[in-house]
């Protein structure tokens, strides 16, 4: 269980986080949703006191993480960015951490055999690949056995088996009981792993929902007709109550059913090329919640 | 599924400093570029008296009797332990700063939130490494370059009075220059910076002292950490330098400066 409760850091006068509320419950994978600098990993360090927070505070089953007894037993935590001495072995890196909290070597080579790095746990981590490098990361999140796993962009850099790999861990782990926080800027892979959403743009809480609730409001429908007399389509659409956008002589019609569309064009004897149902991706809606809180929007060329 | 195949209640065990300690020096021993280093300080400790007796023993007849008469044996025992300083030095940094620059410390302070024992752990393993090698490669060298030297008798006997405070405390000295850089290392976060700030305190302030006027020189240079500390390596009485005691509590006492400085800074500030 994690508990943020107005959450806040500064660097500078550049504010991270804005006020984060935000619960993480057992039993269940919840996605942190945002794009590239909304605020996912500053979020991440201050869950483990790694950073302060300027205002807020966090909390990790019930007290702030620094002053957990055994804190490896209590959050397993794999960091976007590397967090491994580049000339030690994986085995030797995964040993001294494990041996600030007494755990064993057994331990350290059972988990190097789980994250399926036994060929190369001799070699020195800096010249693993970025794939080795996550697996890496994910074996040290394990250490402890803890009952709650958070990732940053866990998937970053895995080939398809290991996505796989972590898509199945993850929900194993939630299958436990255990509380699993994963953040990831894509939309398509939390809606396949995640059941709970944490939406995030440049700090601030915009959407805290069920993985499904969010896909069933952000799906907007739209239908898209062709016609040689679009304007007096668009015009009777318009009439109906839709939204009509004109791209380039192709009408984006949304409020009505292609059905609709379709009736009300034969009862003004419009001559249609194309009816065509679209559904926005979830890709799509994810972009159109955070457009707005873009920390690096590009900005789109004049027509 | 069972992902994680030990049950919990097999793993239980809270952060103690005695397992932070055995943590570091897990650490310590398992980076390649530690060993060298550690072996280079042994290997010129102990390598640079041989030469520097070797040298002075074939060309001892063309001194001339007054050279021979100021000759110390003391000198060239202990000249291979000004030269690991460096290699002590620049590892102490390395001991905190590699952590730094290769992210290795979020992995230490998510394990340690608490910090302080990491930097504790760090102290007294590295201290505690430096002084078991330093020592017996001082007494290796001191003796070795005796026996060199008493070819012409010019030897030094280790019963003569302060020698065998020197000689230990040459390995003190290299001791507490390696807590010292850590504390240093510690507060500057960074390979570079920390190796250059371990240099000009050690190398590049002493002979600026030089610019000032003599009387200034005199009062102020006895107190630089390297001045003082080196005081211990001395058996001859100058009345500008600290007594050797006195000038080693001083040089820890901005050993555990540097180390304070270093541990407020570590609670406080952001990874």
């Amino acid at each position: 269980m994690i508990e943020a409760n107005g959450l806040t850091k500064d660097y500078g006068d550049k504010r991270a986080v804005d006020g984060l509320s935000f619960e993480v419950r057992p039993g269940i994978v919840t996605g942190f949703l945002g794009p590239n600098g909304s605020g996912k990993s500053t979020t991440m360090r201050l869950i483990l006191g790694l950073d302060r927070p300027t205002s807020g505070a966090v909390t990790v089953n019930g007290r702030p993480y620094r002053f957990h007894a055994a804190p490896l037993h209590e959050v397993g935590a794999l960091l976007e960015a590397r967090s491994v001495h580049t000339g030690r072995s994986a085995r030797n890196h995964l040993l001294a951490l494990a041996q600030t909290h007494g755990i064993g070597r057994s331990r350290v080579d059972e988990l190097i055999d789980l994250v399926g790095l036994h060929d190369v746990a001799g070699k020195r981590a800096g010249q693993f690949s970025l794939g080795m490098g996550q697996r890496l990361g994910i074996a040290t999140a394990l250490l402890g056995d803890p009952q709650t796993v958070m990732l940053d962009e866990p998937v970053n850099g895995l080939d398809p088996e290991g996505i796989h790999w972590i898509r199945t861990l993850l929900k194993g782990l939630a299958a436990e009981g255990r509380t699993v926080f994963v953040s990831s800027h894509l939309m398509s892979e939390m809606a396949l792993t995640a059941d709970h959403l944490i939406v995030i743009g440049r700090g601030k809480l915009i959407a805290d929902t069920s993985v499904a609730d969010f896909v069933a409001g952000a799906s907007k429908k739209l239908v898209q007709v062709r016609s040689p007399q679009a304007s007096t389509l668009a015009d009777v659409l318009t009439g109906l109550g839709a939204t009509v956008i004109d791209v380039d002589g192709v009408l984006e019609v949304s409020g009505l059913t292609s059905e609709q569309v379709g009736e009300a064009a034969a009862t003004h004897q419009v001559v249609l090329h194309e009816l065509t149902p679209l559904q926005a991706s979830l890709e799509e809606a994810f972009m159109d919640l955070t457009r707005g809180d873009l920390e690096f929007a590009a900005i789109e060329a004049a027509p | 599924m069972s992902t994680l195949a030990v049950p919990a209640s097999a793993l239980r065990g809270r952060v103690t400093q005695l397992r932070v300690v055995h943590s570091e020096w897990t650490k310590l021993r398992s980076v390649r570029s530690t060993r060298w280093s550690l072996l280079v300080a042994t290997v010129l400790t102990i390598g640079f008296p041989i030469l520097a007796s070797t040298v002075i023993s074939s060309h001892w007849g063309s001194r001339s009797p007054h050279e021979r008469a100021t000759f110390n044996g003391l000198d060239p025992a202990l000249i291979g332990s000004q030269i690991a300083q460096l290699a002590i030095g620049i590892l102490g940094v390395l001991v905190i700063t590699a952590e730094y620059s290769t992210g290795m410390i979020r992995a230490t302070f998510t394990a340690v939130p608490k910090r302080l024992p990491v930097l504790w752990a760090k102290a007294s393993v590295f201290a505690v490494v430096t002084f078991a090698l330093m020592l017996p490669s001082v007494l290796v060298a001191f003796f070795a370059s005796q026996s060199i030297l008493s070819r012409h008798h010019a030897n030094i006997a280790w019963s003569h009075p302060g020698v065998a405070r020197a000689v230990i405390g040459a390995a003190l000295y290299l001791t507490v220059i390696a807590v010292m850089t850590l504390g240093i290392g510690t507060i500057v976060r960074n390979t570079a910076g920390g190796i250059a700030t371990f240099a000009a305190i050690f190398f590049v302030l002493p002979p600026l002292m030089d610019v000032l006027p003599a009387s200034w020189n005199n009062a102020i240079s006895p107190y630089l950490p390297g001045n003082a500390g080196r005081a211990i390596l001395s058996i001859t009485h100058d009345a500008n330098s600290l007594s050797p005691w006195a000038g080693l509590a001083l040089f820890c006492g901005y050993a555990l400066a540097a180390l304070g400085v270093a541990a407020v800074l570590l609670v406080r500030r952001d990874t």
